[in-house]
């Protein structure tokens, strides 16, 4: 019988180890994997490279995360947000390395690094600042960078039901890095509302097949970062 | 003092309506933050448009009621949206296939220069301590059909926004092909900027003064 379920956000990031690209899903708060962050702040591992668009805002979740120093590097889109205090002070006294990647382009090395796709042609950049060092090619008379696929060693994914073959759905727009991330991890885990039984999610529905996902844990009632960030909570 | 600081041109509203009129009937639309965003508010009636947000929703509506939104339904401002009938969810990947794909068909961004050439500057000023962040700028000028302009025609400081070369770091080379400002709609052509319009009671003179390239004067039907 296969059975992905875990019984709590500690048990299912206890292997993460030190200097791990983790992988995180959501786009500002829609789908932050809080409750697993906040585990993985409490396990201790240190020296992460963190994949994700953002970079958390207030002092909980993956700005938590990057305040108790254990994340060396972040490769990400977008690392200012609103109430985003914690990675400008790393990034300015230079305690933390930036990479940064435009959106649609960093989607695409995460979904390639899950495809077997080593590395793949784009136009966006091209003649930018973030073009520098990367090969050009033209292709029908247009120029294109070469971008490699990004794999992880975790992510760190928030759905709203599995189940416990791994299957996922998601929420709205908390859908957003999901699936991709959960392609392109060694190890995906996910977070969910709910934890049904095989049979549960219509397979007409599924979002990310079970085949991508390795653990699954219910966090019934998922916090929100906005919430959290208003009510002045600092993790941990 | 008050001769000076008199209003000239369209608001930030008129800019937004002017353009509004001229997205074409069922387009598949990518508004940036900021004033783009004021553009749904003025789609001439009888028109619809579908919105796309890159954070995964195509068929994007208003502002839901107070108490009615989620926090996970959000556009890529990261605030409350509500989902129209019709709409569909989807993964980043999906998104950037869909504008990167050349699948949108129209693109509105704010700008910090733009250039007679079309190249646009809008992620950095390239100061120092300046956090980069550059989001899905780039991806959009790339990848969809028409990318258009909105913005004040000068900085706060009274320096021209349209320019013969930008000097901040470009977003995209030779991506813009229409700038909307408080003073004038100009296309950019092989020849440079090309007036189309000016708004009300602003002469040519005026706005040649305050761009920083030759700007041809409108041309007669």
């Amino acid at each position: 019988m296969i059975n992905k379920q875990v019984s709590s956000a500690g048990d299912a990031v206890k292997d993460v180890f030190d200097g791990a690209v983790v992988m995180v899903g959501g786009f500002g708060e829609a789908g932050s994997p809080i409750e697993l962050i906040h585990a993985l702040i409490d396990q201790g591992a240190k020296d992460l490279t963190v994949v994700s668009n953002n970079t958390g805002s207030g002092e909980v979740g993956l700005a938590a995360l990057l305040k108790a120093k254990r994340v060396s590097k972040v490769i990400c889109s977008f690392p200012r947000t609103a109430n985003s205090t914690v990675f400008p002070d790393l990034y300015n006294s230079g305690k933390i390395e930036l990479e940064l990647v435009p959106q649609g382009t960093l989607a695409e090395r995460i979904r390639a690094g899950g495809a077997g796709i080593p590395a793949f042609y784009t136009p966006a950049a091209v003649g930018t600042p973030l073009a520098e060092g990367k090969e050009t090619r033209s292709f029908d008379g247009q120029d294109y960078l070469m971008e490699h696929g990004l794999k992880g060693d975790f992510a760190l994914i928030k759905g709203r039901v599995g189940d416990t073959h791994g299957n996922i759905i998601y929420n709205k727009t908390a859908r957003n890095f999901g699936p991709i991330m959960a392609m392109a991890a060694k190890t995906s885990i996910v977070q969910v509302n709910e934890v049904v039984e095989p049979g549960g999610i219509d397979p007409e529905v599924v979002v990310t097949p079970g085949i991508f996902v390795n653990r699954v844990v219910e966090i019934a009632s998922p916090v929100y970062e906005s919430e959290l960030v208003a009510a002045g909570v600092s993790y941990p | 003092m008050s001769e000076h600081t008199q209003a000239v041109g369209w608001t930030r509203e008129e800019m937004a309506s002017r353009l509004a009129h001229d997205i074409p009937n069922g387009s598949f639309v990518n508004l940036g933050i900021g004033i783009p965003e004021l553009v749904a508010k003025f789609v001439p009636e009888g028109r619809t448009l579908i919105y796309h947000t890159e954070n995964g929703l195509l068929g994007m509506g208003p502002t839901p009621a107070q108490g009615e939104g989620d926090p996970e339904l959000i556009n890529a401002g990261k605030r409350q949206v509500s989902a129209n009938p019709g709409a569909a969810y989807f993964h980043h990947a999906d998104s950037f296939s869909m504008i990167r794909g050349g699948h949108i068909d129209l693109c509105v961004l704010g700008a910090m220069q733009v250039a007679c050439n079309g190249d646009l500057a809008n992620w950095s000023t390239g100061k120092p301590g300046a956090i980069p962040a550059v989001g899905g700028a780039m991806d959009l000028v790339a990848g969809v059909k028409s990318v258009f302009v909105i913005t004040q025609h000068c900085t706060k400081n009274g320096d021209p926004k349209l320019v013969e070369r930008c000097t901040f770091p470009l977003t995209g080379l030779g991506v813009i092909s229409r700038v909307y400002t408080d003073l004038a709609v100009i296309d950019i052509t092989d020849d440079g900027f090309q007036l189309v319009e000016l708004s009300p009671g602003v002469e040519f003179d005026y706005v040649q003064e305050r761009t920083g390239a030759a700007l041809l004067p409108q041309q007669s039907d």
